[in-house]
Protein backbone atom coordinates (compact mmCIF):
# COMPACT_ATOMS: atom_id res chain seq x y z
CA UNK A 1 0.00 0.00 0.00
CA UNK A 2 2.68 2.50 1.07
CA UNK A 3 4.60 1.44 -2.00
CA UNK A 4 2.01 3.11 -4.19
CA UNK A 5 1.03 5.90 -1.83
CA UNK A 6 4.16 7.99 -2.23
CA UNK A 7 4.54 7.88 -6.00
CA UNK A 8 0.84 8.71 -6.29
CA UNK A 9 1.20 11.71 -3.99
CA UNK A 10 4.22 12.88 -5.88
CA UNK A 11 2.52 12.64 -9.27
CA UNK A 12 -0.48 14.43 -7.82
CA UNK A 13 1.75 17.21 -6.52
CA UNK A 14 3.63 17.59 -9.79
CA UNK A 15 0.53 17.49 -12.00
CA UNK A 16 -1.76 19.60 -9.81
CA UNK A 17 0.71 22.09 -8.30
CA UNK A 18 4.02 22.19 -10.14
CA UNK A 19 2.63 22.02 -13.69
CA UNK A 20 -0.04 24.73 -13.36
CA UNK A 21 2.35 27.11 -11.58
CA UNK A 22 5.43 26.48 -13.70
CA UNK A 23 3.91 25.82 -17.10
CA UNK A 24 0.82 28.07 -17.11
CA UNK A 25 1.41 30.87 -14.61
CA UNK A 26 5.16 31.17 -15.20
CA UNK A 27 6.19 29.48 -18.43
CA UNK A 28 9.50 27.68 -18.79
CA UNK A 29 12.10 27.99 -21.45
CA UNK A 30 14.50 25.07 -21.17
CA UNK A 31 17.82 24.90 -22.98
CA UNK A 32 19.69 21.56 -23.35
CA UNK A 33 17.00 19.48 -21.71
CA UNK A 34 18.64 16.36 -23.19
CA UNK A 35 21.51 16.79 -20.71
CA UNK A 36 19.24 16.02 -17.75
CA UNK A 37 19.95 12.65 -16.16
CA UNK A 38 16.84 10.49 -16.46
CA UNK A 39 18.34 7.55 -14.59
CA UNK A 40 19.77 7.53 -11.11
CA UNK A 41 22.01 7.66 -9.33
CA UNK A 42 22.67 11.26 -10.28
CA UNK A 43 22.85 14.71 -8.73
CA UNK A 44 21.53 17.94 -10.23
CA UNK A 45 22.70 21.22 -8.75
CA UNK A 46 20.56 24.27 -9.61
CA UNK A 47 21.02 27.76 -8.22
CA UNK A 48 18.51 28.76 -5.55
CA UNK A 49 16.41 31.92 -5.57
CA UNK A 50 12.91 30.98 -4.58
CA UNK A 51 10.64 28.32 -3.14
CA UNK A 52 9.44 27.90 -6.70
CA UNK A 53 12.85 26.48 -7.68
CA UNK A 54 11.90 23.01 -6.46
CA UNK A 55 8.64 23.09 -8.43
CA UNK A 56 10.51 24.20 -11.52
CA UNK A 57 13.01 21.38 -11.13
CA UNK A 58 10.23 18.82 -10.76
CA UNK A 59 8.59 19.94 -14.01
CA UNK A 60 11.84 19.29 -15.88
CA UNK A 61 11.67 15.54 -15.35
CA UNK A 62 9.20 13.22 -17.08
CA UNK A 63 6.47 11.89 -14.81
CA UNK A 64 7.80 8.35 -15.04
CA UNK A 65 11.01 9.46 -13.30
CA UNK A 66 9.38 11.75 -10.71
CA UNK A 67 9.16 9.16 -7.88
CA UNK A 68 12.94 8.81 -8.11
CA UNK A 69 13.66 12.56 -8.09
CA UNK A 70 14.35 13.78 -4.55
CA UNK A 71 14.91 17.41 -3.56
CA UNK A 72 17.34 17.65 -0.67
CA UNK A 73 16.05 20.17 1.87
CA UNK A 74 16.81 21.54 5.32
CA UNK A 75 15.05 19.57 8.04
CA UNK A 76 14.95 22.56 10.42
CA UNK A 77 12.87 24.49 7.90
CA UNK A 78 10.63 21.95 6.21
CA UNK A 79 10.15 19.50 9.09
CA UNK A 80 9.30 22.25 11.60
CA UNK A 81 5.66 21.28 11.89
CA UNK A 82 4.18 17.83 11.54
CA UNK A 83 1.81 18.71 8.73
CA UNK A 84 4.42 20.50 6.66
CA UNK A 85 6.88 17.68 7.25
CA UNK A 86 4.35 15.07 6.19
CA UNK A 87 3.50 17.06 3.08
CA UNK A 88 7.15 17.74 2.22
CA UNK A 89 8.10 14.10 2.61
CA UNK A 90 5.21 12.50 0.75
CA UNK A 91 4.16 15.05 -1.84
CA UNK A 92 7.33 17.02 -2.60
CA UNK A 93 9.47 13.98 -1.83
CA UNK A 94 12.21 15.80 0.03
CA UNK A 95 15.17 14.19 1.70
CA UNK A 96 15.46 16.14 4.97
CA UNK A 97 18.97 17.03 6.05
CA UNK A 98 19.80 18.08 9.59
CA UNK A 99 22.13 21.03 9.10
CA UNK A 100 23.35 21.40 12.69
CA UNK A 101 24.79 18.12 13.87
CA UNK A 102 24.28 17.32 17.53
CA UNK A 103 26.78 14.51 17.66
CA UNK A 104 30.18 14.97 15.96
CA UNK A 105 29.94 11.43 14.60
CA UNK A 106 26.67 12.11 12.77
CA UNK A 107 27.00 12.49 9.07
CA UNK A 108 24.32 14.93 7.92
CA UNK A 109 24.63 13.58 4.38
CA UNK A 110 23.86 9.98 5.35
CA UNK A 111 20.29 10.10 3.91
CA UNK A 112 21.78 11.24 0.59
CA UNK A 113 24.14 8.24 0.51
CA UNK A 114 21.19 5.93 0.96
CA UNK A 115 19.21 7.68 -1.77
CA UNK A 116 22.09 7.47 -4.25
CA UNK A 117 22.51 3.80 -3.43
CA UNK A 118 18.81 3.32 -4.19
CA UNK A 119 19.50 4.85 -7.60
CA UNK A 120 17.63 8.12 -6.99
CA UNK A 121 18.23 11.52 -8.58
CA UNK A 122 19.06 14.15 -5.99
CA UNK A 123 18.26 17.83 -6.40
CA UNK A 124 20.76 19.75 -4.30
CA UNK A 125 20.89 23.54 -4.18
CA UNK A 126 24.60 24.02 -3.55
CA UNK A 127 24.13 27.61 -2.42
CA UNK A 128 22.35 26.18 0.59
CA UNK A 129 19.83 29.00 0.87
CA UNK A 130 17.80 31.28 -1.37
CA UNK A 131 19.55 34.50 -0.37
CA UNK A 132 19.23 37.65 -2.42
CA UNK A 133 17.01 37.06 -5.45
CA UNK A 134 18.86 36.52 -8.73
CA UNK A 135 22.34 36.69 -7.12
CA UNK A 136 24.51 33.62 -6.88
CA UNK A 137 26.27 32.90 -3.61
CA UNK A 138 29.30 30.91 -2.56
CA UNK A 139 28.62 27.18 -2.99
CA UNK A 140 28.68 24.80 -0.04
CA UNK A 141 30.83 21.72 -0.41
CA UNK A 142 28.27 18.98 0.32
CA UNK A 143 28.01 18.04 -3.34
CA UNK A 144 31.76 17.45 -3.51
CA UNK A 145 31.54 15.17 -0.49
CA UNK A 146 28.89 13.10 -2.25
CA UNK A 147 30.83 13.11 -5.51
CA UNK A 148 34.04 11.92 -3.85
CA UNK A 149 32.16 9.08 -2.19
CA UNK A 150 30.38 8.10 -5.40
CA UNK A 151 32.93 9.03 -8.08
CA UNK A 152 30.89 7.70 -11.01
CA UNK A 153 27.71 9.60 -10.20
CA UNK A 154 27.25 12.52 -12.63
CA UNK A 155 26.71 15.99 -11.18
CA UNK A 156 24.69 18.16 -13.54
CA UNK A 157 24.86 21.93 -12.93
CA UNK A 158 21.74 23.91 -13.76
CA UNK A 159 21.24 27.64 -13.97
CA UNK A 160 17.76 29.12 -13.60
CA UNK A 161 16.72 32.70 -14.07
CA UNK A 162 13.41 34.37 -13.31
CA UNK A 163 12.12 32.42 -10.33
CA UNK A 164 13.65 34.86 -7.88
CA UNK A 165 11.76 37.63 -9.64
CA UNK A 166 8.57 35.60 -9.65
CA UNK A 167 8.66 34.87 -5.94
CA UNK A 168 11.63 36.25 -4.00
CA UNK A 169 12.37 35.31 -0.41
CA UNK A 170 9.70 36.84 1.79
CA UNK A 171 7.02 37.09 -0.90
CA UNK A 172 3.95 34.89 -0.69
CA UNK A 173 2.21 35.48 -3.98
CA UNK A 174 4.07 34.57 -7.17
CA UNK A 175 4.12 37.15 -9.95
CA UNK A 176 4.30 35.61 -13.43
CA UNK A 177 7.61 35.81 -15.27
CA UNK A 178 9.02 33.58 -17.96
CA UNK A 179 11.71 31.37 -16.49
CA UNK A 180 14.90 30.36 -18.27
CA UNK A 181 16.51 27.06 -17.38
CA UNK A 182 19.94 26.10 -18.68
CA UNK A 183 21.12 22.55 -18.18
CA UNK A 184 24.88 22.11 -18.09
CA UNK A 185 27.10 19.20 -19.01
CA UNK A 186 27.43 16.54 -16.32
CA UNK A 187 30.65 16.43 -14.27
CA UNK A 188 32.01 13.42 -12.43
CA UNK A 189 34.58 13.16 -9.70
CA UNK A 190 36.75 10.92 -11.83
CA UNK A 191 37.16 13.57 -14.55
CA UNK A 192 40.88 14.23 -14.35
CA UNK A 193 40.41 18.00 -14.56
CA UNK A 194 39.25 18.11 -10.94
CA UNK A 195 42.06 15.89 -9.74
CA UNK A 196 39.94 14.57 -6.87
CA UNK A 197 39.99 17.84 -5.01
CA UNK A 198 36.80 19.02 -3.31
CA UNK A 199 37.54 22.72 -3.68
CA UNK A 200 38.43 22.29 -7.34
CA UNK A 201 35.31 20.22 -7.93
CA UNK A 202 33.03 22.85 -6.42
CA UNK A 203 34.86 25.52 -8.40
CA UNK A 204 34.20 23.57 -11.58
CA UNK A 205 30.48 23.37 -10.77
CA UNK A 206 30.37 27.06 -9.93
CA UNK A 207 32.18 27.99 -13.12
CA UNK A 208 29.78 25.89 -15.16
CA UNK A 209 26.74 27.53 -13.54
CA UNK A 210 28.13 31.01 -14.14
CA UNK A 211 28.91 30.17 -17.74
CA UNK A 212 25.37 28.90 -18.31
CA UNK A 213 23.98 32.14 -16.93
CA UNK A 214 26.37 34.43 -18.76
CA UNK A 215 25.37 33.23 -22.20
CA UNK A 216 21.96 34.64 -21.62
CA UNK A 217 20.96 38.31 -21.65
CA UNK A 218 19.12 39.19 -18.48
CA UNK A 219 17.13 42.34 -17.93
CA UNK A 220 18.23 44.48 -15.05
CA UNK A 221 16.67 43.62 -11.68
CA UNK A 222 17.42 45.27 -8.39
CA UNK B 1 -28.02 45.39 -13.59
CA UNK B 2 -26.12 48.54 -14.31
CA UNK B 3 -23.41 46.64 -16.07
CA UNK B 4 -25.88 45.38 -18.56
CA UNK B 5 -27.47 48.71 -19.37
CA UNK B 6 -24.84 49.59 -21.99
CA UNK B 7 -25.14 46.82 -24.54
CA UNK B 8 -28.91 46.51 -24.35
CA UNK B 9 -29.25 50.19 -24.96
CA UNK B 10 -26.81 50.06 -27.83
CA UNK B 11 -28.39 47.00 -29.33
CA UNK B 12 -31.79 48.55 -29.06
CA UNK B 13 -30.66 51.78 -30.65
CA UNK B 14 -29.21 50.01 -33.66
CA UNK B 15 -32.24 47.80 -33.97
CA UNK B 16 -34.72 50.67 -33.90
CA UNK B 17 -32.67 52.45 -36.50
CA UNK B 18 -32.85 49.55 -38.94
CA UNK B 19 -35.79 47.19 -38.45
CA UNK B 20 -38.47 48.06 -35.94
CA UNK B 21 -39.84 44.57 -35.32
CA UNK B 22 -36.68 42.79 -34.13
CA UNK B 23 -36.77 41.89 -30.42
CA UNK B 24 -34.39 43.92 -28.32
CA UNK B 25 -32.33 41.04 -26.94
CA UNK B 26 -28.73 40.91 -28.18
CA UNK B 27 -28.53 38.23 -30.82
CA UNK B 28 -26.16 35.48 -29.63
CA UNK B 29 -23.32 35.56 -32.14
CA UNK B 30 -23.15 32.02 -33.39
CA UNK B 31 -20.38 30.84 -35.65
CA UNK B 32 -21.43 32.41 -38.96
CA UNK B 33 -21.13 30.60 -42.24
CA UNK B 34 -18.92 33.32 -43.74
CA UNK B 35 -16.35 32.79 -40.99
CA UNK B 36 -16.41 29.06 -41.64
CA UNK B 37 -15.47 29.69 -45.25
CA UNK B 38 -12.89 32.23 -44.15
CA UNK B 39 -11.24 29.63 -41.95
CA UNK B 40 -11.32 27.18 -44.85
CA UNK B 41 -9.48 29.84 -46.84
CA UNK B 42 -6.88 30.21 -44.09
CA UNK B 43 -6.31 26.45 -44.02
CA UNK B 44 -6.02 26.42 -47.81
CA UNK B 45 -3.33 29.10 -47.62
CA UNK B 46 -1.48 27.06 -45.01
CA UNK B 47 -1.62 23.95 -47.17
CA UNK B 48 -0.32 25.94 -50.14
CA UNK B 49 2.51 27.38 -48.03
CA UNK B 50 3.40 23.92 -46.75
CA UNK B 51 3.49 22.52 -50.28
CA UNK B 52 5.59 25.43 -51.57
CA UNK B 53 8.20 25.06 -48.83
CA UNK B 54 8.27 21.31 -49.38
CA UNK B 55 8.81 21.86 -53.11
CA UNK B 56 11.49 24.49 -52.49
CA UNK B 57 13.39 22.09 -50.26
CA UNK B 58 13.12 19.40 -52.96
CA UNK B 59 14.32 21.73 -55.70
CA UNK B 60 17.18 23.19 -53.74
CA UNK B 61 18.29 20.54 -51.25
CA UNK B 62 21.54 22.40 -50.57
CA UNK B 63 19.67 25.34 -49.03
CA UNK B 64 18.39 25.04 -45.48
CA UNK B 65 14.69 25.75 -45.06
CA UNK B 66 14.39 24.47 -41.48
CA UNK B 67 13.56 27.91 -40.09
CA UNK B 68 10.80 28.41 -42.64
CA UNK B 69 9.40 24.95 -42.01
CA UNK B 70 9.39 25.51 -38.29
CA UNK B 71 7.61 28.80 -38.86
CA UNK B 72 4.87 27.17 -40.93
CA UNK B 73 4.50 24.35 -38.45
CA UNK B 74 3.92 26.94 -35.73
CA UNK B 75 1.43 28.70 -38.02
CA UNK B 76 -0.54 25.45 -38.20
CA UNK B 77 -0.70 25.29 -34.43
CA UNK B 78 -1.72 28.94 -34.17
CA UNK B 79 -4.51 28.55 -36.74
CA UNK B 80 -5.84 25.33 -35.19
CA UNK B 81 -5.85 26.90 -31.71
CA UNK B 82 -7.57 30.00 -33.09
CA UNK B 83 -10.25 27.83 -34.68
CA UNK B 84 -10.91 26.25 -31.29
CA UNK B 85 -10.82 29.59 -29.51
CA UNK B 86 -13.41 31.12 -31.83
CA UNK B 87 -15.45 28.01 -32.58
CA UNK B 88 -17.35 27.49 -29.33
CA UNK B 89 -18.86 30.46 -27.59
CA UNK B 90 -18.20 34.15 -27.23
CA UNK B 91 -17.16 33.99 -23.58
CA UNK B 92 -14.76 31.16 -24.23
CA UNK B 93 -13.23 33.21 -27.05
CA UNK B 94 -12.85 36.21 -24.73
CA UNK B 95 -11.23 34.00 -22.11
CA UNK B 96 -8.74 32.71 -24.69
CA UNK B 97 -7.90 36.23 -25.77
CA UNK B 98 -7.41 37.26 -22.15
CA UNK B 99 -4.92 34.42 -21.88
CA UNK B 100 -3.11 35.67 -25.00
CA UNK B 101 -2.90 39.13 -23.40
CA UNK B 102 -1.53 37.49 -20.26
CA UNK B 103 1.17 35.68 -22.25
CA UNK B 104 2.11 38.86 -24.08
CA UNK B 105 2.28 40.95 -20.90
CA UNK B 106 4.28 38.26 -19.14
CA UNK B 107 6.73 38.17 -22.00
CA UNK B 108 6.99 41.96 -21.94
CA UNK B 109 7.65 42.02 -18.18
CA UNK B 110 10.24 39.28 -18.54
CA UNK B 111 12.12 41.41 -21.08
CA UNK B 112 12.16 44.81 -19.43
CA UNK B 113 14.17 45.89 -16.42
CA UNK B 114 12.06 45.60 -13.27
CA UNK B 115 12.60 46.61 -9.68
CA UNK B 116 12.60 44.18 -6.83
CA UNK B 117 10.59 46.64 -4.77
CA UNK B 118 7.76 46.46 -7.32
CA UNK B 119 6.85 42.82 -6.71
CA UNK B 120 3.38 43.75 -5.49
CA UNK B 121 2.93 46.47 -8.08
CA UNK B 122 3.52 43.89 -10.80
CA UNK B 123 0.83 41.72 -9.23
CA UNK B 124 -1.55 44.68 -9.48
CA UNK B 125 -0.53 45.22 -13.08
CA UNK B 126 -1.48 41.62 -13.89
CA UNK B 127 -4.79 42.17 -12.12
CA UNK B 128 -5.76 44.60 -14.87
CA UNK B 129 -6.02 41.70 -17.34
CA UNK B 130 -9.01 39.86 -15.80
CA UNK B 131 -10.74 43.18 -15.09
CA UNK B 132 -10.32 44.41 -18.64
CA UNK B 133 -11.60 41.21 -20.20
CA UNK B 134 -14.54 40.95 -17.80
CA UNK B 135 -15.46 44.43 -19.00
CA UNK B 136 -15.26 43.06 -22.54
CA UNK B 137 -17.51 40.16 -21.53
CA UNK B 138 -20.02 42.57 -20.02
CA UNK B 139 -19.79 44.69 -23.17
CA UNK B 140 -19.51 47.68 -20.84
CA UNK B 141 -17.96 50.01 -23.37
CA UNK B 142 -17.83 53.13 -21.21
CA UNK B 143 -15.59 51.51 -18.59
CA UNK B 144 -13.75 49.23 -21.01
CA UNK B 145 -12.39 52.24 -22.85
CA UNK B 146 -11.12 54.11 -19.77
CA UNK B 147 -10.23 51.32 -17.35
CA UNK B 148 -6.52 51.02 -18.23
CA UNK B 149 -5.81 54.50 -19.66
CA UNK B 150 -7.44 56.25 -16.69
CA UNK B 151 -8.10 54.06 -13.64
CA UNK B 152 -5.09 51.77 -13.83
CA UNK B 153 -2.94 54.65 -15.01
CA UNK B 154 -3.67 56.29 -11.66
CA UNK B 155 -3.72 53.18 -9.49
CA UNK B 156 -0.31 51.84 -10.58
CA UNK B 157 1.73 54.88 -9.46
CA UNK B 158 -0.36 55.09 -6.29
CA UNK B 159 0.50 51.51 -5.38
CA UNK B 160 4.10 52.19 -6.30
CA UNK B 161 4.40 55.34 -4.26
CA UNK B 162 3.00 53.55 -1.20
CA UNK B 163 6.01 51.25 -1.36
CA UNK B 164 8.20 54.33 -1.37
CA UNK B 165 11.11 53.34 -3.62
CA UNK B 166 11.92 56.43 -5.69
CA UNK B 167 15.04 55.18 -7.46
CA UNK B 168 13.94 54.37 -11.02
CA UNK B 169 10.32 55.33 -10.26
CA UNK B 170 9.55 57.06 -13.55
CA UNK B 171 11.04 54.30 -15.65
CA UNK B 172 9.17 51.64 -13.69
CA UNK B 173 5.79 53.34 -13.83
CA UNK B 174 6.25 54.32 -17.48
CA UNK B 175 7.32 50.89 -18.73
CA UNK B 176 4.50 49.21 -16.81
CA UNK B 177 1.84 51.47 -18.28
CA UNK B 178 3.25 51.00 -21.78
CA UNK B 179 3.07 47.25 -21.33
CA UNK B 180 -0.53 47.38 -20.13
CA UNK B 181 -1.53 49.65 -22.98
CA UNK B 182 -0.01 47.48 -25.71
CA UNK B 183 -0.48 43.97 -24.38
CA UNK B 184 -3.82 44.39 -22.62
CA UNK B 185 -5.67 47.54 -23.65
CA UNK B 186 -4.83 47.41 -27.36
CA UNK B 187 -5.32 43.68 -27.77
CA UNK B 188 -8.59 43.72 -25.83
CA UNK B 189 -10.05 45.82 -28.66
CA UNK B 190 -9.86 42.73 -30.84
CA UNK B 191 -11.90 40.85 -28.23
CA UNK B 192 -14.43 43.67 -27.96
CA UNK B 193 -15.35 43.11 -31.61
CA UNK B 194 -17.02 39.89 -30.44
CA UNK B 195 -19.52 41.66 -28.20
CA UNK B 196 -20.52 44.42 -30.60
CA UNK B 197 -24.23 44.22 -31.44
CA UNK B 198 -24.67 41.70 -34.22
CA UNK B 199 -26.95 44.06 -36.13
CA UNK B 200 -23.96 46.28 -36.92
CA UNK B 201 -22.45 43.66 -39.21
CA UNK B 202 -25.03 41.60 -41.11
CA UNK B 203 -22.15 39.68 -42.71
CA UNK B 204 -21.22 37.44 -39.81
CA UNK B 205 -21.25 39.80 -36.81
CA UNK B 206 -18.30 40.49 -34.52
CA UNK B 207 -16.53 37.20 -35.06
CA UNK B 208 -16.29 37.95 -38.78
CA UNK B 209 -14.80 41.37 -38.03
CA UNK B 210 -12.31 39.75 -35.66
CA UNK B 211 -11.29 37.24 -38.29
CA UNK B 212 -10.99 40.00 -40.89
CA UNK B 213 -8.74 42.06 -38.59
CA UNK B 214 -6.49 39.25 -37.39
CA UNK B 215 -6.22 37.55 -40.78
CA UNK B 216 -5.32 40.77 -42.61
CA UNK B 217 -2.84 41.81 -39.93
CA UNK B 218 -1.02 38.49 -39.98
CA UNK B 219 -1.25 38.19 -43.76
CA UNK B 220 0.21 41.69 -44.03
CA UNK B 221 3.23 40.60 -41.98
CA UNK B 222 3.81 37.63 -44.25
CA UNK B 223 3.20 39.65 -47.43
CA UNK B 224 5.69 42.34 -46.37
CA UNK B 225 8.21 39.64 -45.55
CA UNK B 226 7.77 37.86 -48.88
CA UNK B 227 7.82 41.07 -50.99
CA UNK B 228 10.90 42.19 -49.09
CA UNK B 229 12.65 38.86 -49.65
CA UNK B 230 11.87 38.91 -53.36
CA UNK B 231 12.40 42.54 -54.33
CA UNK B 232 13.76 44.31 -51.25
CA UNK B 233 16.45 46.92 -51.94
CA UNK B 234 15.89 50.19 -50.13
CA UNK B 235 15.95 50.10 -46.36
CA UNK B 236 12.99 51.84 -44.83
CA UNK B 237 13.96 51.85 -41.13
CA UNK B 238 17.73 51.32 -41.22
CA UNK B 239 18.32 52.02 -37.54
CA UNK B 240 15.39 50.07 -36.11
CA UNK B 241 14.88 47.07 -38.35
CA UNK B 242 17.49 46.84 -41.11
CA UNK B 243 15.69 43.94 -42.81
CA UNK B 244 12.61 46.01 -43.61
CA UNK B 245 12.59 47.46 -47.10
CA UNK B 246 10.46 49.97 -48.95
CA UNK B 247 9.65 47.31 -51.56
CA UNK B 248 8.49 44.92 -48.84
CA UNK B 249 6.40 47.59 -47.14
CA UNK B 250 4.67 48.86 -50.29
CA UNK B 251 4.20 45.41 -51.81
CA UNK B 252 2.78 44.15 -48.54
CA UNK B 253 0.44 47.10 -48.11
CA UNK B 254 -0.79 46.74 -51.71
CA UNK B 255 -1.45 43.03 -51.23
CA UNK B 256 -3.20 43.61 -47.92
CA UNK B 257 -5.32 46.42 -49.36
CA UNK B 258 -6.35 44.23 -52.28
CA UNK B 259 -7.29 41.43 -49.90
CA UNK B 260 -9.12 43.83 -47.56
CA UNK B 261 -11.11 45.07 -50.54
CA UNK B 262 -11.90 41.55 -51.76
CA UNK B 263 -12.91 40.09 -48.39
CA UNK B 264 -14.88 43.08 -47.10
CA UNK B 265 -18.24 42.24 -48.76
CA UNK B 266 -18.22 38.76 -47.20
CA UNK B 267 -17.06 39.54 -43.71
CA UNK B 268 -17.78 43.21 -42.98
CA UNK B 269 -20.35 45.95 -43.53
CA UNK B 270 -17.66 48.14 -45.18
CA UNK B 271 -18.29 49.64 -48.61
CA UNK B 272 -15.60 49.70 -51.30
CA UNK B 273 -14.00 52.99 -50.34
CA UNK B 274 -14.01 52.15 -46.65
CA UNK B 275 -12.51 48.74 -47.34
CA UNK B 276 -9.64 50.31 -49.27
CA UNK B 277 -9.05 52.71 -46.40
CA UNK B 278 -9.08 49.87 -43.85
CA UNK B 279 -6.63 47.92 -46.03
CA UNK B 280 -4.18 50.83 -46.01
CA UNK B 281 -4.74 51.33 -42.29
CA UNK B 282 -3.98 47.70 -41.47
CA UNK B 283 -1.06 47.58 -43.90
CA UNK B 284 0.71 50.66 -42.56
CA UNK B 285 -0.50 50.27 -38.96
CA UNK B 286 0.78 46.71 -38.85
CA UNK B 287 4.15 47.88 -40.10
CA UNK B 288 4.38 50.56 -37.41
CA UNK B 289 3.38 48.09 -34.70
CA UNK B 290 6.03 45.69 -35.94
CA UNK B 291 8.85 48.24 -35.93
CA UNK B 292 7.74 49.66 -32.58
CA UNK B 293 8.27 46.30 -30.89
CA UNK B 294 11.51 45.98 -32.88
CA UNK B 295 12.65 49.32 -31.46
CA UNK B 296 11.92 48.08 -27.95
CA UNK B 297 13.86 44.88 -28.58
CA UNK B 298 16.77 46.84 -30.02
CA UNK B 299 16.73 49.15 -27.01
CA UNK B 300 16.91 46.12 -24.72
CA UNK B 301 19.56 44.46 -26.88
CA UNK B 302 17.64 41.29 -27.73
CA UNK B 303 16.65 39.66 -31.02
CA UNK B 304 13.49 37.74 -30.20
CA UNK B 305 10.98 38.65 -27.55
CA UNK B 306 10.86 35.04 -26.36
CA UNK B 307 10.74 31.45 -27.53
CA UNK B 308 7.10 30.52 -27.18
CA UNK B 309 6.54 30.22 -30.93
CA UNK B 310 9.32 28.20 -32.59
CA UNK B 311 10.43 29.86 -35.84
CA UNK B 312 8.73 33.14 -34.94
CA UNK B 313 10.32 34.00 -31.61
CA UNK B 314 8.11 35.09 -28.77
CA UNK B 315 4.40 35.80 -28.72
CA UNK B 316 5.11 39.54 -28.93
CA UNK B 317 6.94 38.95 -32.19
CA UNK B 318 3.66 37.65 -33.58
CA UNK B 319 1.31 40.14 -31.92
CA UNK B 320 3.38 43.28 -32.47
CA UNK B 321 1.39 44.42 -35.51
CA UNK B 322 -1.92 43.60 -33.87
CA UNK B 323 -1.17 45.90 -30.94
CA UNK B 324 -1.52 48.76 -33.43
CA UNK B 325 -4.06 47.44 -35.90
CA UNK B 326 -6.60 46.20 -33.31
CA UNK B 327 -7.46 49.58 -31.76
CA UNK B 328 -7.19 51.38 -35.13
CA UNK B 329 -9.51 48.95 -36.90
CA UNK B 330 -11.89 48.82 -33.96
CA UNK B 331 -12.37 52.55 -33.68
CA UNK B 332 -12.88 53.11 -37.38
CA UNK B 333 -15.50 50.35 -37.58
CA UNK B 334 -17.07 51.46 -34.31
CA UNK B 335 -17.33 55.02 -35.56
CA UNK B 336 -18.83 53.99 -38.87
CA UNK B 337 -21.27 51.25 -37.85
CA UNK B 338 -22.02 51.15 -34.13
Amino acid sequence: MMKFFRPLCRWLFVVCVAYPICLVVLGMNIRHRNRLPLKGPAIVTPNHNSHLDTLAMLTLFPLSVIPKVRPVAAADYFMKTGLMGWFSLNFVGIIPIVRKRENPDDDPLAPCYEALERGEILIIFPEGTRGEPERMQQLKSGVAVLASRYPDVPVVPIFMHGLGKAMPKGAFVPVPFFVDVFVGQGLTWTDDSQGGDKKAFMAAIEASMHLLGEKHERPEYD
Amino acid sequence: MDAYAGPVEQGARIVTKTIQAVPEAIPKPKFPEAVGYAFLGAYTLLIIATVIVFAMQRLRPQRNYDELRLRIKTWWIIVVLTTFALGFNTYFSIFCMAFVSFLAFKEYLSLIPTRRADHRVLFWAYLAIPFQYVLVGLAWYGVFIIFIPVYWFLIMPMRMVLIGETQGFLRAVGTLQFGLMTCVFSLSHAAYLLVLPAAGNPNGGGVALLFYLVFLTQFNDVAQYVWGKLFGKHKVTPTVSPNKTMEGLLGGVATTTFLAFTLAPWLTPLNHVQALGIGLLIGFGGFIGDVTISAIKRDLGIKDSGSLLPGHGGILDRLDSLTFTAPMFFHVVYFLYY
